[in-house]
C-alpha cells in the first residue's frame, strides 16, 4: 500500500473520529439527568433476617402464575441443598447459605426479577418487549418478541429464562410482581403468603424509609447498606441482610450506572457516524482523484516538456547537420574549383608546353639530333 | 486438492461435491431438528447462556471476517488505490456471502425466525444496540447484494441494469463503510451493558472502536488468505491481470494489516490501563488474555510487516490464516470465553455437536454458493465486454 501524506491524513481522521465517538460515553453517564423511579411506585422489601427458607413464596409464585408443577413438592427442603436460578418454570428461588451466622443458622435470599427502575432488559429489548410500569413492575410482551435473548446477556441479576423446549412460540419467563394483581389491588403472591414478613410491599420511597429504621434500629445485627436502593442505578425490589450480601449470591461489583446509560455512549456515536463519515470519506475521494488528476497532468507536462526538449534538440541537430552539410559542400565547391582551375592551369601549361615544342621544332626539323645531343 | 476444482466441471462425483453433500444433508437434518424440536432439542444453551456458537462463531466472527468487502472497496474507490481493483470483486463476493450466512445463521438462532422483521415494522426498540446492528446489517446485506450485481449482471447480459448500478458505486462505497462501521462497532458495543459477565480484560468502554479496528485486520487478511485459496482452486478462472495484482494486493495489505495491528495492539493496552486492569493480567484469564494480545496480535502485526517488507508470500499467506484465527478467539473470547467468567466451571457452555455440526454446514453453504458463482461469473477475470471494469 502506498501510504501517501494525504491517506495518512485521511486514515488519522478517522481515526479521531473513532476515538472523540467513544469518548462520548463518560459525558452522557455524567449528565445531570438522575431518574429516581416513577412517583409512587410499588416494591417489595426482602430482609433476610426474617426469613425462614418455608418456600411457601415459591409455591404461591407457582400457583399464582399457573406455573407447572415441579419436580419436587414445595414443601421438600432438601431442595434448598443445591443453588438454584430462575427458569422458565420457576419466576422466583429460594437459596440457603450454611456457615455464615455465628449462631449456626443458615441464612435464605429469595432471587427474582428485581424491577430495576432502568432496567437494562428493556434497554437491551430491540422491539420494546420490556415495559417499566409506573407502578413499578417490569413487564414483558411476548407478542412482539422476536426471541433474540440479548435481554438475557444484558440483565445484570440473571433472572430472565427461556423456554428453550418450545419450537413454535417460546418466550422469555420472568417474575412480573404480580403486575395483574397489582392492578386489582392485591398483594403480589410471594409478599401475601409470607409467614414472617421477610418480604413486605409498599412504596418504594416508603420502604426506602423502613429499611433505613430498621438497620437504624440494630445496627448491631444489620449490614449498613440497602441492596437494590442504588445498585443498577436502584431496583424495586429491596434487601435488607445480617450477612455480607456478596455471600448469599447478590454481587456488591455491579455498580450504579442504570444499564441504559452503559450503552448510552455507544448509541450516541452512532448519528454522528452517519453524519460524519460521509463527509469524511467524500472528502478523502476528491482528495484522491485530484491526486490522481495532478498526477496525471504532472505526467503529461512531463511528457510535453520532455517532447519539447526532444524537439529542440532535434532542431538542433538538424541545424548543425546542414550547417555541417553546407560548410561539406562549401569545402566541396572550392575543391572542385581549385581542382578545375588547377586542371585548366596544367592544361594551360601543357599546351603551351606543346607550342613550344611545336615552335622548337619548327626551328630545328630534326628533332633527333637534338635528342642525342641530349643524350650525349 | 487443485485438480479437484479442474474435475467438478467434468462429473458430479468430486472429493468436493461428496464432502459438501454429505455435509448438506447433515445440515438439512439438523435444521428439520432445530425448527421441529425448539433450540432447546439441539443446543447446550441455558439461561446464563443465551447465545452460544451461533452468536459468537457465525454473527459476531463472521461478520467481522466478512468485512473484506467495504475495506477492499473503500481502498479502491474511495481512497483510490487502482491497484487492488482486481481484488474488489472476490471481496464484495466474500462479505456478501458471509452477510447472507450470517443472517441465515440468526434463523436458527432466534427463538421466532418469521419475527425477525418485527424491529423495522412491528415496535422499533431504538434504545437497543442489537437494533443498531440489526438495521445496518439489513441496509448493508443490500449494498452488498447491489455492489456484487454488476458480476451477475454481466453474467446475464443485463447490460442497462449494470451501467446503472455502476455508476451508483461510489455512493454505494461510502454507504457500505458507514454501515461497516457502524454496525461492526456496535457487535462489540452490545456487550457494554454487561459489565458484570464479561471479564474486565476484555471489558472495555473501548469495546466498539476494539471490534471495528479489529474487524479491519480480519477484512484486510481474509482478502489476502481468500486470494491464495481462489490462486490454488481457481487457478483456471483467472486472467492474467488478476493474476498479476494477486501479489502486490497480498503485500499491500499485509502492510496495512500490521498498521492497523500495531494500531489495535496499543489502544488495547490502553483500554487496560484506563480501567487500571494490569492486575489481572497475573491471572489464569490474564494469561489467556496474553496469548491473544501477544499472540495474536502482536505477533501477526510483526509477521505481516516482515512479510511485506521482505516479499515473502509464503508468510504472508500463514498470517493471514494466523490473524483470522485470532479475530475468531477474540470473538469467542468476548461472547463465550470470558464472558460470565464469574460461573463455576460445571455452569459454564460448551456447544453440542449439533451446533457445531449447523456452524460447519453454513460455512459449507457458502463455500458452494462461493464456488459456483466463482466458475460462472466474472469475479476473477474481466468480462470482455466490459474491459474497463477491473
Amino acid at each position: 500500500m502506498a501510504l501517501t501524506r494525504r491517506n495518512f491524513l485521511g486514515w488519522l481522521g478517522a481515526g479521531a473520529a473513532a476515538t472523540t465517538a467513544a469518548a462520548v460515553k463518560p459525558a452522557v453517564a455524567a449528565s445531570n439527568k438522575h431518574f429516581e423511579g416513577h412517583p409512587d411506585s410499588n416494591a417489595v422489601l426482602h430482609d433476610l433476617v426474617a426469613c425462614v427458607g418455608c418456600r411457601r413464596c415459591e409455591a404461591a409464585c407457582n400457583k399464582v402464575n399457573d406455573l407447572p408443577e415441579p419436580d419436587q413438592p414445595f414443601a421438600d427442603l432438601t431442595v434448598l441443598e443445591t443453588k438454584r436460578r430462575t427458569t422458565d418454570k420457576t419466576y422466583t428461588v429460594v437459596n440457603r447459605y450454611d456457615g455464615l451466622r455465628p449462631t449456626g443458622l443458615p441464612v435464605f435470599a429469595k432471587k427474582q426479577c428485581n424491577h430495576c427502575l432502568e432496567p437494562g432488559c428493556a434497554s437491551a429489548c430491540f422491539v420494546k418487549a420490556f415495559t417499566k410500569t409506573p407502578e413499578g413492575p417490569v413487564i414483558y410482551n411476548p407478542k412482539v418478541c422476536v426471541g433474540c435473548r440479548y435481554c438475557m446477556i444484558a440483565c445484570p441479576f440473571e433472572i430472565p429464562a427461556y423456554e428453550y423446549d418450545k419450537a413454535f412460540d417460546p418466550e422469555v419467563v420472568k417474575c412480573t410482581m404480580c403486575h395483574p394483581r397489582i392492578m386489582e389491588g392485591k398483594l403480589p403472591g410471594c409478599v401475601a403468603v409470607c409467614p414472617t414478613e421477610a418480604l413486605v410491599f409498599g412504596k418504594r420511597k416508603d420502604l426506602l424509609h423502613t429499611a433505613r429504621q430498621r438497620i437504624a434500629r440494630r445496627p448491631d445485627l444489620y449490614v449498613d447498606h440497602i441492596y437494590g436502593e442504588n445498585e443498577m442505578g436502584g431496583t424495586s425490589w429491596l434487601y435488607l441482610s445480617d450477612v455480607p450480601f456478596e455471600k448469599t449470591g447478590m454481587r456488591m461489583d455491579l455498580g450504579t450506572t442504570p444499564a441504559p446509560a452503559l450503552t448510552a455512549g455507544a448509541l450516541a456515536a452512532v448519528p454522528m457516524i452517519a453524519a460524519l463519515w460521509p463527509v469524511l470519506l467524500g472528502g478523502v475521494y476528491l482528495m484522491s482523484t485530484r491526486r490522481d488528476k495532478e498526477a496525471h497532468k504532472e505526467k503529461e507536462d512531463a511528457l510535453k516538456s520532455a517532447r519539447e526538449q526532444e524537439q529542440a534538440a532535434a532542431k538542433a541537430s538538424l541545424k548543425k547537420a546542414s550547417e555541417d552539410a553546407a560548410k561539406a559542400q562549401q569545402k566541396a565547391v572550392e575543391k572542385a574549383v581549385k581542382d578545375a582551375l588547377a586542371q585548366a592551369e596544367k592544361k594551360r601549361e601543357e599546351e603551351q608546353k606543346a607550342k613550344q615544342q611545336a615552335q622548337e621544332a619548327g626551328q630545328s626539323p630534326d628533332g633527333q639530333g637534338q635528342e642525342s645531343e641530349e643524350e650525349s | 486438492m487443485s485438480s479437484q476444482a479442474v474435475r467438478a466441471d467434468r462429473g458430479l462425483i468430486t472429493p468436493f461435491n461428496v464432502i459438501a453433500g454429505v455435509i448438506v444433508i447433515m445440515g438439512m437434518v439438523l435444521t428439520a431438528w432445530r425448527f421441529a424440536g425448539g433450540l432447546g432439542a439441539v443446543t447446550n444453551l441455558d439461561n446464563h447462556y443465551p447465545w452460544g456458537l451461533w452468536i459468537g462463531l457465525d454473527l459476531m466472527a463472521g461478520v467481522a471476517l466478512a468485512a473484506g468487502g467495504f475495506v477492499t472497496s473503500a481502498a479502491v474507490h474511495v481512497f483510490g488505490m487502482k491497484k487492488y481493483s482486481s481484488a474488489v470483486r472476490p471481496a464484495i463476493l466474500t462479505g456478501f456471502l458471509g452477510y447472507a450466512l450470517v443472517v441465515i445463521a440468526l434463523h436458527y438462532d432466534v427463538g421466532r425466525p418469521w419475527r425477525l422483521p418485527y424491529p423495522f415494522i412491528m415496535s422499533q426498540g431504538t434504545t437497543s444496540l442489537l437494533f443498531e446492528v440489526a438495521a445496518c446489517v439489513a441496509l448493508y446485506l443490500t449494498v452488498l447484494f447491489l455492489e456484487f450485481s454488476p458480476a451477475a449482471m454481466e453474467w446475464l447480459g443485463l447490460k442497462r441494469a449494470r451501467m446503472i448500478v455502476v455508476k451508483l458505486m461510489l455512493l454505494l462505497t461510502i454507504f457500505g463503510v458507514v454501515l461497516s462501521t457502524l454496525h461492526q462497532s456496535s457487535l462489540g458495543a452490545l456487550f457494554l451493558i454487561a459489565p458484570g459477565k464479561l471479564h474486565p480484560l476484555w471489558y472495555s468502554s473501548y469495546l466498539p472502536v476494539f471490534f471495528f479496528v479489529s474487524a479491519v485486520v480480519a477484512g484486510l487478511s481474509m482478502v489476502i488468505f481468500e486470494s491464495s485459496l481462489t490462486a490454488r482452486y481457481f487457478a483456471d478462472k483467472m486472467d492474467e491481470a488478476h493474476k498479476q495484482e494477486k501479489t502486490t494486493v497480498a503485500f499491500g495489505f499485509a502492510k496495512a494489516a500490521a498498521f492497523t495491528l500495531v494500531g489495535y495492539f496499543f489502544a488495547k493496552l490502553i483500554g487496560i490501563a484506563v480501567d487500571n486492569n494490569w492486575h489481572y493480567l497475573a491471572s489464569g484469564y490474564g494469561a489467556w488474555f496474553l496469548v491473544e494480545l501477544l499472540g495474536f496480535v502482536a505477533l501477526p502485526a510483526f509477521l505481516f510487516a516482515i512479510g511485506s517488507r521482505e516479499k515473502k508470500l509464503g508468510l504472508v499467506k500463514f498470517t493471514a490464516v494466523w490473524t483470522v484465527f485470532g479475530i475468531i478467539l477474540n470473538r469467542l473470547n468476548v461472547s463465550l470465553i470470558a464472558f460470565n467468567y464469574h460461573l463455576p466451571a460445571s455452569e459454564r457452555y460448551f456447544p453440542s455437536w449439533q451446533e457445531i455440526g449447523t456452524s460447519i454446514f453454513l460455512i459449507t453453504l457458502g463455500l458452494i454458493a462461493f464456488k459456483f458463482i466463482v466458475t460462472r461469473m466474472p469475479i476473477l477475470y474481466s468480462h470482455p465486454d466490459y474491459p474497463d471494469e477491473h
